[in-house]
């Protein structure tokens, strides 16, 4: 793949140009932070006048992390990515792969660090010792008898040196899922109320309607509070339907969504209405019914032979804590009226028998409702991205050579090693091999 | 002993640990060196107890949650991170003038967490938005980033410093600094380590959005401020890879990354406006 000397290649492959790119996204960033996204064109020409909106449309600025110019940017970013990684690769793959026991021992005697040691046993004992001693150290060598003596090698974790080319395909990856999810993932929200069914969404931006392929009911929402009276807890109960028949059902709340056929709903917020659900039970049958009950209307239960209404209400406080005046009639003697509050079951004694009361404020639920396959993709990208990041700075490819000859008579032996970082740590881990070596006692070795 | 208490006391303990540090740099009083470390750890251990003590009253309020949900619980963990940090690379690198450029910053932050009018100190309930463990990631994460980029600036200004050494006097304030082939391999490493902090603390915000309303990723000031510093600091870690990108502009990269840091953390809430305004719910 390499291809050296063309200049539209080393200008891709250059590190100045991911420089560059870091430089311009930065800075282009920057603009979107300070001119706000996404806003109508009238908000735009209000804030900084018609000229300067004209030019800001021009330049796609009210949506410009999604503009032709960003998204270009981050494709020279990308190309930048690739052709410098595949620039790279052969030579990185060849480090890892490479013979090392091939290389020439003059090399090996300019490495540091390096120790020079002499013997008085013959160099195949020297040889057989050493490997044991580096064995139990952790290092497995190989041998190679060459023409001046013998060679051992040993390494460990040659394969760090990809780490750094996991973490750049690791932003590839990203940028992939991100591409994914704007081809094929949609977002959305639907405001549903209390008992509300529906069999759509209504998406971002186009506000167009998204079928969903099933039917969601929101049974229920409720919030709850902190005596503070800050919000504790926004929470919908949800259904799903799927021809009628319920398939799924769960209680959201804000970082819990209900997950289903690929569609994610999200609890994001609510909106209160004036009405009220009222539950009335005849309490010797045991007749339940419920209604929504609007102030001043008046509603009746036929069957029950039942009227009643709302004729007064304290709206809710902080806590969401109200109460309604009810209205209550069985036909049967002086119709009653008595406070109802939220939670609470308030029963009234009729001549037939007590009815129990009780209520609870309308809500409506507003929920986001996300389906992004390339969610997964990033996912893996940003796993990759940490562990090689982990691996790059943290972990060094560590070879150790062990060159033994016979000199004048005697043994010598030449340990070098090498790491291709954290060269200090290194230096620690050779010394300690260096003194097992030392401390050996069959090998006799004397430092030269 | 209440956590707001051990929280003042720490602050106190920064400061005395700072003038010493700072003292020991400019009259090179080498001896009192080993009081301000062991006032650093002090602190430290103070600052560990304060957090731990708010955390057990947050419980006993009956609101139990880790005491990273707001800009001053945030601020006292920045504290506790720097001085953590600096206290290791103390004691790796065996040299004490660093904390001339570490503590202050811890003090700086525990100082503005409890003087400033605009946070307050008091321990609050958990809103919906924030009621989810990847809080505590992402705060931790990041924090322990922005706590190295605090150190790296520190190195970094120590740096430019140190380029002031004609080294023609072997007892001259700036020649007590290590040398700069040190101060810039130092600043190198804690921008590596931070650099992995600051990435574990987006990428556990963006899954955090994606749990909480479906998006990982929406351009909201404060997200792209922390991707525009993490290209700052991805422009320091390839800057070693082209000539002429010697010491000195790594140095002024670790002080202006660490500027859009401060910005990313503090600038963001009051300037811009966005999703990420702690409490909003
Ligand atoms: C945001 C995007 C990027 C990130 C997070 C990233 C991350 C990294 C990291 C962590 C290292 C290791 C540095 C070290 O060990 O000190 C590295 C090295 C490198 N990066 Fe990137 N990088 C990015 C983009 C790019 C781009 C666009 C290029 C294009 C030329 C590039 C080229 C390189 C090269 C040549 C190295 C040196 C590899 C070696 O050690 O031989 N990087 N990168």
């Amino acid at each position: 793949m390499k291809k050296k000397g063309n200049i539209f290649w080393d200008f891709f492959a250059s590190v100045k140009l991911a420089l560059f790119c870091f430089f311009t996204l930065a800075i282009a960033s920057i603009v979107g932070t300070i001119i706000p996204q996404n806003e109508a064109p009238a908000v735009y020409i209000q804030k900084y006048g018609a000229q300067t909106a004209e030019i800001f449309r021009l330049l796609n600025i009210p949506d410009m992390y999604n503009s032709w110019w960003f998204v270009s940017l981050l494709a020279l970013f990308s190309i930048n990515l690739i052709v410098c990684s595949f620039d790279r690769l052969p030579t990185v793959w060849k480090m890892v792969t490479m013979d090392n026991l091939a290389v020439k021992t003059g090399r090996i005697e300019k490495l540091t660090p390096r120790n020079s040691y002499a013997s008085s046993r013959p160099v195949a004992e020297v040889a057989a010792g050493v490997k044991e001693v580096m064995a139990a150290a952790g290092w497995k060598p190989d041998q190679r008898e060459i023409k001046e003596g013998t060679l051992l090698f040993a390494q460990k974790t040659p394969w760090v040196r990809f780490g750094v080319y996991i973490v750049h395909l690791s932003i590839l990856v990203i940028f992939g899922g991100a591409i994914i999810g704007a081809l094929f993932g949609s977002k959305g929200s639907i405001m549903l109320r209390e008992k509300g069914v529906s069999p759509y969404i209504f998406e971002r931006g186009t506000g167009e309607r998204l079928p969903l392929g099933f039917d969601l009911r929101v049974d229920d929402f409720s919030m709850t509070y902190y005596d503070n009276g800050s919000p504790k807890e926004y929470r919908s109960d949800l259904t799903v339907l799927q021809n009628g028949k319920e398939m799924l059902q769960k209680s959201i709340v804000v970082n819990d969504p209900l997950k289903y056929n690929g569609f994610t709903f999200y609890q994001s917020s609510y909106q209160a209405y004036e009405e009220y659900w009222v539950t009335i039970q005849n309490q010797t049958t045991g007749e339940k019914q419920t209604f929504m009950a609007r102030p001043g209307a008046e509603i009746k239960w036929s069957q029950a032979g039942i009227t009643f209404g709302i004729i007064n209400l304290l709206p809710p406080d902080q806590w969401g804590r109200y109460r309604l005046k009810i209205w209550f009639s069985d036909n049967k003697g002086e119709p009653s009226v008595f406070w109802l509050g939220g939670e609470t079951e308030v029963s009234v004694e009729r001549i037939d028998g007590a009815y129990g009361f009780k209520s609870e404020q309308v809500y409506a639920t507003g929920l986001q409702v996300a389906k992004d396959p390339g969610v997964w993709p990033v996912y893996i990208g940003c796993t990759m991205m940490l562990l090689g990041l982990i691996v790059a700075f943290f972990l060094s490819h560590k070879r150790v050579w062990v060159y033994i000859k016979e000199e004048e008579g005697e043994t010598r032996l030449l340990v070098a090693g090498s790491a291709n970082k954290n060269k200090v740590a290194f230096e620690n881990i050779f010394d300690t091999l260096a003194e097992k070596l030392e401390e050996n006692e069959t090998l006799a070795l004397n430092r030269v | 002993m209440d956590s707001s208490k051990l929280l003042g006391i720490t602050t106190f303990i920064y400061l005395f640990s700072s003038v010493i540090y700072l003292a020991m740099f400019i009259f090179r009083f080498r001896k009192i060196g080993i009081l301000g470390t062991t006032l650093a750890i002090i602190g430290l251990l103070v600052n560990t107890a304060g957090i731990g003590m708010r955390w057990l009253e947050s419980y006993q309020m009956g609101i139990g949650h880790a005491p990273l949900s707001n800009m001053y619980e945030s601020l006292v963990f920045f504290a506790w991170s720097i001085v953590l940090i600096y206290i290791i690379v103390e004691f790796i690198y065996k040299n004490r003038v660093i904390g001339a450029f570490a503590m202050p910053f811890a003090f700086g932050s525990m100082a503005y967490a409890s003087l400033s009018p605009e946070f307050s100190d008091r321990i609050t309930p958990l809103v919906p938005a924030l009621q989810s463990n990847w809080l505590i990631a992402h705060v931790f994460t990041c924090f322990i980033g922005y706590a190295a980029f605090a150190v790296a600036c520190g190195t970094g200004i120590m740096y430019l410093v140190k380029l002031r050494d004609k080294g023609d006097n072997p007892n001259s304030l700036l020649a007590t600094l290590p040398s700069l082939k040190v101060i810039d391999d130092l600043t190198h490493k804690i921008i590596l380590f931070g650099f992995i902090w600051l990435s574990g603390g987006i990428i556990s915000g963006a899954v955090w959005a994606n749990s909480a309303w479906g998006t990982y990723w929406s351009w909201d000031p404060k997200e792209t401020w922390s991707l525009i510093t993490w290209f700052v600091y991805a422009s320091a870690l390839h800057a070693r890879f082209t000539r002429g990108w010697g010491g000195k502009r790594i140095a002024w990269i670790a002080i202006v990354g660490f500027m859009a840091v401060i910005f990313t953390y503090y600038g963001v809430n009051f300037l811009l406006s966005g999703l990420h305004s702690y409490g909003a719910s």
